[in-house]
């Protein structure tokens, strides 16, 4: 049977690589009676989707370059597209 | 000479340069090094642009490139960023996995129920709290769960790109989330906050 800790790993695992038949029928089973891993297990989703929606939105809001890197990078952009 | 959709270069700093600088400020999280990345996106673009086909928006195009780059970043400072202690195997003690279990590998507390926190304001303050999680956590550790769930690239390019082995990063990307689910629980994500 497997611990907590075991189901846990799994849970995280099955985020990044599919289980093998074994791994997947003992976390099941696990999974059946354990609520706490459950709740590890939506927790997990939700990190995932919230994850996701960080990259989306591309971080906080109101971030932008500064007047000076942008001055920086709009010289460097022409200077080189000067040379082409 | 045509640019497609993607505009004159001149243009493109206005059109694109706050969302790639928020991007990579959220990868690096360095203004710096964030300011560095979006320069050499623009560069890289512009010697790349005949081989821009059209089919995605210049804005898709140049977060691949962004990518590209950030990755370059990263694998380059793993270099100098020692592993954490935890990282070694068999030795140390295991700060991250003795807090969330006992010695028999039971939870020692139940993983609170976050939900999922439907209108926007709940949103906003999961993903805030979320934000500064990710800043706690060691920094290897953020980046690498970055790479895996904000940029989507899967398990065996980034161990490609970074030259570890498929446990490692397996083991790595477990620590991630254990740490930002106790951070995240420790901040009470999921409970009413009276005002």
């Amino acid at each position: 049977m497997l611990t907590c800790k075991d189901a846990s790993h799994l849970i995280s695992e099955r985020q990044d690589r599919p289980l093998g038949r074994r791994e997947r029928l003992g976390l099941w089973l696990h999974l059946l009676i354990c609520v706490y891993c459950r709740a590890f297990e939506r927790q997990v989703a939700m990190l995932s989707r919230a994850m996701r929606e960080l990259g989306r939105r591309g971080g906080a809001d109101g971030i932008d370059l500064g007047p000076e890197a942008r001055e920086r990078i709009r010289k460097a952009i022409a200077e080189r597209n000067g040379h082409d | 000479m045509a640019d497609h959709a993607l505009g004159a270069p001149e243009t493109w700093l206005d059109e694109h340069g706050a969302a790639l600088y928020k991007y990579a400020l959220l990868h690096t999280r360095d203004p710096h090094k964030a300011e560095e990345a979006v320069q050499e996106t623009l560069l890289a673009a512009l010697q790349a642009r005949d081989r821009y086909a059209g089919g995605a928006s210049a804005r898709t195009w140049l977060i691949g490139i962004l990518k590209h780059k950030l990755v370059d970043m990263f694998r380059h400072a793993s270099r100098e960023i020692p592993l954490d202690e935890a990282e070694d195997g068999d030795g140390g003690r295991d700060v991250l996995l003795d807090e969330a279990f006992d010695g028999a590998g039971h939870w020692r507390t139940m993983p609170a129920d976050w939900g999922d926190p439907e209108d926007t304001l709940a949103r906003s303050q999961f993903l805030a709290i979320l934000q500064r999680c990710l800043d706690a956590l060691p920094e290897r550790l953020a980046r690498l769960f970055m790479l895996r769930e904000v940029m989507e690239e899967d398990s065996e390019t980034i161990c490609q790109e970074l030259a570890i082995t498929p446990t490692n990063l397996w083991t790595m990307l477990y620590r991630a989330r254990l740490g930002l689910r106790r951070c995240l629980d420790r901040n009470r994500v999921g409970h009413v906050i009276p005002e």
